[in-house]
């Protein structure tokens, strides 16, 4: 890198809609940034990324060194966990998180030694000599996520490969109000950013490193400048106008591009993955350095707050620590807001622990901003629709939402806005639209969500069906096999004239047999043959008898519903039995009665 | 602590319905004290008369329909349909008349439908075309002179007192004149006609370029969009451009433009928001609507103005015309167009 840097501003493309809030940016941005001291106890959520939970590997009690390996990611998208100090793990319990919901979510809690003892870091300042996918593995072992606002597990973007990429887009827009972490960032450690940058672009295999940055931070313009040149790094630099909300990913690469990301689609569609200059700021920390995400700079800020400024914290901080190192007046403040002003969230209770993603914190006092006024009725008046960076038609939206009519809401693209919030912000009517889209969109997930477990309660009960088709069907040919078997042997039998029955022929055909042979006139002198089957028909009936009145009495007990019918069929057996008694009787005494053919028959 | 737990955007701008409807009841004054200087008193008198009729139908309807009267009858929208009314209206006609048609709009117009936003017509122009079809005699010939200076005294027993006003105080309006005149007369001939003045029409071109400049003002506030205005007038000049070629047949474009109420409906009836097409193009398409069929019903039809038809026929299809007129959505090869999704 001792060539000489080729810098080139290129120019900017234009984005629709956008607005222009007070920026309120010269309150944090004066100061450097200043560290805060550690806490005594740090708490550290399993989830402070964009997918699944990390897993913790540590148990309660054990000790670990700063840099620690404390819960790995899981699954391929997902972040690990890391000790930002040396301690004791002092519990693994559900605790309080920064988190709209304000559900408790699991945490590891460390109690801090106060050693601040590193574990044993292994650097790669060779790294362009390793291979590239132990680079990334080393990225997902650091637990780099994007510290932009999402979190998204950094190694992700470089292993999905389904496109080549050519350029590596720093995202230093930072166009949400108040917030400074990225231009503080820039200023003081442009160096950090920019060789991050370079990592990120090697790891890529791209071609270009582009800058898009607003243009009101020409101080972190010229230091990232003035790094290039110096670390001889080749720069493209878009200087895109200050309007909200132009550091949105995909509204970026429309101003740098002029391009737009296909629906469904990702930045790298379009050849571009777009990094935070945070973000790079921890790669580079993570494969030279071989240190983990377990700090970073937040912006706290605010007229409720007396020192506004830029706080290096760890990962795990309580929020009222930071809060407490900057001087807030919480009694000024209704709500302590994490992120800017346009999409960040109130949170539910400030001993919440700080996050990775944690890149402001904003109290403002109840005058700066003021809770919001009653709504008056929408008057289409369209100013929001001119305010949409993804030109949807918000009022439209809000009128599906509002009437729950989902089909209306996906027909306006619902699923394309961003939740920037400029349509709330124009909005004359002070409508909460953002909160009516939000409903709806999670309306639209639970009714697709719905749909495929009605789909799969379908798919069941068909199957179902089938199967019992299938088993009718089986039945039904297993009988005709028997009545075609029975009409044979009635064939043989009346062909021969004999009483000899087939071995293999069950006793009901036997008997039907018989008897049709016996309707037919063909007297014979069957009484042996009767007394024999008599016996076991007289048998057959007395073992019925017999489980009837047991049946019988589980019935009493069990359900009495029942007894009626099975005492009607008790009956019925015992008459059968009598008259099977009868005929043995009258086949004892030679005389054969139709009543013994029929007896057995019903047998 | 525990805060309040607001989401996003904790941060809203500065406008509200009250400023917007502000700045038009603001943008509207200059183009009604030309009407006042030009022609007649009455164009004030009609004003107190719709706004104070519009206030009281507004509060009382709202408190029938149990909402809070106060918190709308701040937002000044009533007042903002009773002066587009009252600008609409002859100055000269009885005062029952602009109270009669302030209490349409406002009850049957805007309330039954719901209130603010929910009425699919322009109320104000419903109240002027339900009087056009009724009180067609008053709706005509009670326009004012530009050249006959009517005294105070006079003016009121007409509005007030029933008192039938003296010949050549009131009469049609210019292009209803011409309308009339040029199937017997050449256009230099009608134009001899004291009411068409030294310009376009005595009064009328005056108070056009007032409300244009109006409507500048609400462009400028960005509270309303080029969109409608434009393709509005383009639509009306084109169509006279094309099919009024000879003043001596038709009536002329710069008549079409500045003779009647053509800014005023273009900046401030056919952009009112709640019955207007949404969508920047579809605004175009509803702008273009009105404009031919101004043309179109002042030449072909029965009545000499077309707006308030035009606007009200229009506003039928601005639902339909929302659904062919989507934008293309970021990411999105196309528009979806129509009411089915892919």
């Amino acid at each position: 890198m001792t060539a000489q840097a080729v810098i080139v501003t290129d120019k900017v493309f234009s984005l629709k809609g956008g607005i222009h809030p007070d920026e309120r940016k010269t309150l944090s941005n004066t100061t450097p940034i200043t560290e805060v001291p550690l806490p005594s106890v740090l708490v550290l959520p399993l989830t402070m990324h964009l997918g699944a939970p990390a897993d913790p590997v540590v148990s309660v009690g054990s000790t670990v060194r700063k840099g620690d390996v404390l819960a790995t990611a899981v699954g391929g998208i997902s972040a690990a966990v890391h000790a930002p100090t040396s301690g004791r793990i002092c519990a693994i319990e559900d605790r309080v998180i920064a988190h709209e919901s304000g559900l408790p979510a699991p945490c590891i809690l460390l109690e801090a030694d106060g050693e601040d003892d590193w574990r044993n870091r292994n650097g790669l300042p060779n790294w362009r000599e390793q291979p590239i996918d132990d680079l990334i593995q080393r990225l997902r072992d650091c637990g780099v996520v994007g510290q932009g606002g999402a979190g998204f597990p950094t190694d992700v973007k470089y292993r999905n490969k389904h496109k080549p990429i050519t350029t590596l887009l720093i995202n230093a827009a930072e166009c949400e109000p108040y917030i400074t972490a990225d231009d503080r960032l820039m200023r003081e450690r442009a160096d950090e950013v920019l060789q991050g940058a370079v990592i990120a672009k090697h790891l890529l295999a791209a071609n270009t490193i582009r800058l898009g940055i607003e243009d009101n931070k020409p101080q972190a313009l010229a230091a990232m400048r003035e790094a290039a040149d110096r670390l001889g790094i080749d720069l493209r630099i878009n200087v895109v106008p200050t309007k909200y909300p132009s550091g949105g990913e995909r509204q970026l690469i429309q101003l740098v591009t002029g391009q737009e990301v296909p629906r469904g689609g990702l930045p790298s569609d379009l050849g571009i993955v777009c990094q935070n200059v945070g973000t790079l700021a921890s790669i580079y920390r993570a494969i030279v350095f071989d240190e983990p995400l377990i700090s970073r700079v937040t912006t706290v800020t605010g007229e409720a707050v007396d020192a506004p400024g830029n706080y290096e914290v760890r990962i795990g901080t309580p929020i009222e620590t930071v809060l407490n190192q900057a001087g807030v007046h919480l009694k000024k403040a209704d709500r302590v807001i994490m992120g800017g002003p346009m999409m960040g969230f109130a949170i539910p209770d400030i001993t919440a622990p700080l996050m990775k993603t944690t890149n402001c914190l904003l109290v403002p006092t109840r005058k700066e901003l003021p809770r919001p006024m009653p709504d008056n009725p929408c008057i289409r008046c369209g100013l929001c629709e001119q305010a949409c960076p993804v030109n949807l038609l918000p009022q439209q939206l809000f009128w599906a939402s509002k009437h729950r009519d989902l089909d209306a809401a996906e027909l306006h693209s619902i699923n394309d806005c961003i939740e920037c919030g400029a349509c709330a912000y124009v909005c004359p009517s002070r409508i909460p639209l953002v909160q009516y889209y939000r409903y709806a969109k999670g309306e639209l997930r639970n009714e697709q969500e719905e749909q495929i477990k009605s789909e799969r309660a379908r798919a069941r009960f068909e199957a179902r069906q089938a199967r019992l088709e299938k088993e009718r069907l089986e039945k039904e040919a297993r009988r005709k096999a028997r009545a075609k078997a029975a009409a044979e042997a009635r064939a043989a039998k009346a062909e021969n004239g004999s009483g000899e029955p087939d071995a293999q022929d069950d006793a009901i055909k036997a008997a039907m047999a018989r008897a049709k042979a016996k309707k037919a006139g063909a007297a014979q002198n069957t009484a042996e043959l009767s007394r024999e089957d008599l016996e076991k028909a007289l048998e057959l009936a007395a073992t019925k008898v017999k489980k009837a009145n047991e049946r019988l009495v589980v019935a009493e007990q069990e359900s009495p519903d029942m007894v009626p019918a099975l005492r009607k069929a008790l009956t019925k057996l015992e008459e059968k039995h009598r008259t099977a008694q009868a005929a043995l009787d009258n086949a004892a005494h030679g005389e054969p009665t139709r009543t013994d053919a029929k007896k057995e028959t019903d047998s | 602590m525990t805060g309040l737990n607001l989401t996003s955007p904790h941060v809203t701008g500065r406008t509200s319905v009250r400023w917007v409807m502000g700045w038009v009841l603001l943008a509207l004054v200059p183009g009604w004290i030309v009407l006042i200087v030009s022609f007649s008193l009455g164009y004030a008198i009609n004003m107190v008369l719709a706004l104070l009729t519009a206030l009281i139908a507004e509060a009382l309807l709202l408190a029938w329909r149990g909402r809070p009267v106060m918190f709308f009858l701040k937002d000044l929208s009533a007042l903002v349909t009773a002066a587009l009314l009252a600008l609409a209206l002859p100055p000269l006609a009885p005062w029952w008349l602009t109270v009669l048609g302030t209490m349409i709009a406002i009850v049957f117009a805007k309330q039954l439908f719901g209130g603010l936003g929910n009425n699919p017509f322009n109320p104000a122009m419903v109240a002027y075309a339900l009087l056009l079809v009724s009180l067609p005699l008053y709706m005509t010939t009670r326009w004012a002179s530009p050249d006959f200076s009517l005294p105070i005294a006079d003016t009121l027993a007409i509005i007030f007192a029933g008192q039938t006003p003296v010949d050549g105080a009131t009469g049609a309006t210019p292009l209803d004149v011409y309308k009339l005149d040029i199937s017997r007369l050449t256009s230099a001939e009608v134009l001899q006609s004291p009411i068409f003045g030294s310009w376009v029409a005595e009064g009328w071109d005056v108070a056009n370029l007032a409300f244009l400049a109006g409507g500048g003002l609400l462009l400028w506030k960005r509270i309303i969009t080029w969109h409608i205005p434009v393709s509005f007038l383009a639509g009306l000049g084109i169509m006279a451009l094309l099919f009024s070629g000879d003043a001596d047949v038709r009536t002329p474009i710069d008549l079409h433009l500045f003779a009647g109420a053509t800014m005023l409906g273009a900046f401030f009836i056919a952009t009112d928001p709640v019955s207007a097409a949404t969508s920047n193009r579809g605004k175009l398409v509803y702008g273009a609507g009105i404009g031919v069929l101004i043309y179109l019903i002042r030449t072909w039809g029965n009545y000499p103005d077309a707006v308030a038809f035009a606007v009200l026929l229009m506003n039928f299809a601005a639902p339909l015309i929302d659904h062919y007129t989507r934008p293309r959505v970021y990411g999105h090869d196309k528009s979806v167009k129509g009411f089915k999704n892919d």
